[in-house]
């Protein structure tokens, strides 16, 4: 059986006939070719899949795409205006958030939705609310950097 | 993944009609834990019943001395909730402490409860807090709900509807979670009444499970010293690749130690 589901990904409609196994982040990277989300481990630990769906960072490895049916996605793709990175995006840039850089889509989708919720998280907090991205390069502390950065920088404007 | 079919009603009567037209069905709510078992084709159902759209499984009240929070209220909002953190601030925390934030922000009550997983958090505060369970048939006392590894009282097509916790004077939790995922390898709630203290322990065993032993002696005197000797038999404990018997029995007893002192 073949499902019709219409989203919103990154402001734009899309609508697709999926089979109900389908993961969201299957419908993202094969069929809308999104490729920016990661899958790492598609067991649900690593959080390299982690995008946006109604407002709530979700590891997309996870979710059906049938379940996002009517749903608002936002991907890593949706964050810079043209040119101009996400003040997220600049400051794990600046402060060197990223070595490979296979973590980082997850690491900046988890990190926006923390901001969303306290734009002024204390260094234990970044640390608990990051417990489902792992990063097998930086060690973490300019990951941790760059979200007090890119949060001081959403404060003041 | 085997295929299946995917439904996702409106209504609670529309979900208990769709279970019982298809076989081999399965009710589906955060899919935290039945997506990866699908995965490892550990579970092959032939039709999903998505409960997303169910908002009458889904809110937060507190009346009469009880908090009821229903099935498909996700971990982070019980634990963002000020109705919970005012009335059992035991329950936020456990709520806030589930593996991460993402599993935080699909995971649900209902999900976590029905699962009865031997290492969930829930189950402790269900049993530890003296819950009521109501289901689309019935409602039934913790006691008698939890009933085996991944097992509880529940009948096919029976729902979960909401979880209702009765206010303590005072409680707390208190797990040694596994380093990578969270889960608890030995969790324990600790709650006062005013007719005598409840301790529930998950993790440790099989399925969650009360501690009389040290209920009796903390009524008396709810003191950590009043229990640091009573260790739980290694019996009938879990031995697997984190922690063995002799370990779970050690950790629940400091646990249980920890949870009364932050609670006084
Ligand atoms: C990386 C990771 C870390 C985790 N860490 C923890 C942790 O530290 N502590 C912890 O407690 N849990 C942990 N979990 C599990 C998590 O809490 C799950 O959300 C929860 O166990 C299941 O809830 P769910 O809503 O996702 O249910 P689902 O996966 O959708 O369902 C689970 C089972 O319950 C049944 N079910 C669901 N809702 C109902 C209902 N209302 N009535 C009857 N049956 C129902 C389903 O049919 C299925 O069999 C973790 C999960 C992951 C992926
Ligand atoms: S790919 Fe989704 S959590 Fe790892
Ligand atoms: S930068 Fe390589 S995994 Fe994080």
């Amino acid at each position: 059986m073949k499902v019709p589901v219409s989203l919103t990904v990154n402001g734009e409609s899309v609508s697709a006939d999926v089979d109900p196994r389908m993961l969201l982040v299957e419908l993202l990277r094969e069929e809308l070719r999104l490729t920016g989300t990661h899958v790492g481990c598609d067991t649900s630990q690593c959080g390299c899949c982690v995008v946006h769906m109604n407002g709530r960072s979700v590891k997309s490895c996870s979710v059906l795409a049938v379940a996002a049916d009517d749903a608002e996605v936002t991907t890593i793709e949706g964050l810079a205006v043209g040119d101009e990175l996400h003040p997220m995006q600049q400051a794990f840039h600046e402060h060197h958030g990223l070595q490979c850089g296979f973590c980082t889509p997850g690491m900046i989708m988890s990190a926006i939705d923390l901001i969303d919720r306290n734009p002024n998280p204390s260094e234990a907090e970044i640390r608990h609310w990051l417990e489902g991205n792992l990063c097998r390069c930086t060690g973490y502390h300019n990951i941790v950097k760059a979200i007090e950065a890119a949060a001081a920088e959403i404060r003041s404007r | 993944m085997y295929p299946f079919d995917y439904f996702r009603p409106d209504s609670v009567s529309e979900a208990l009609d769709l279970y019982r037209a298809a076989e081999e069905r399965q009710w589906l709510a955060g899919g935290m834990t039945l997506l990866p078992a699908m995965k490892l084709r550990l579970s092959a159902p032939s039709a999903l019943i998505d409960l997303a759209a169910l908002e009458e499984m889904r809110g937060i009240e507190v009346d009469n001395g009880c908090a009821e929070i229903g099935a498909m209220t996700l971990h982070d909002t019980v634990s963002r909730s000020n109705l919970v953190r005012e009335s059992i601030p035991a329950l936020s925390a456990l709520a806030g402490g589930i593996g991460d934030s993402q599993v935080r922000n699909r995971g649900t009550i209902g999900g976590s409860v029905s699962n009865s997983d031997p290492a969930a958090d829930y189950p402790a505060a269900v049993l530890g807090l003296g819950a009521t369970i109501r289901t689309t048939e019935r409602t039934v006392a913790a006691d008698d709900f939890f009933t085996g590894m991944f097992e509880t009282c529940l009948r096919p097509g029976e729902l979960l509807l909401s979880v209702r916790f009765p206010v303590p004077t005072r409680a707390c939790y208190m797990k040694f979670p596994n380093p990578a995922s969270r889960y608890a390898i030995a969790g324990v709630m600790v709650a006062s009444f005013d007719d005598g203290v409840r301790v529930a322990v998950t993790g440790a065993g099989p399925f969650a499970f009360r501690v009389a032993e040290m209920e009796n002696a903390l009524t008396t005197d709810f003191d950590p010293r009043a229990i640091a000797d009573i260790r739980i038999p290694v019996q009938n404990l879990n031995e697997d690749m984190h922690a063995s018997p002799e370990y779970r029995s050690h950790l629940v007893t400091v646990m249980a130690q920890r949870a009364v002192d932050a609670a006084i």
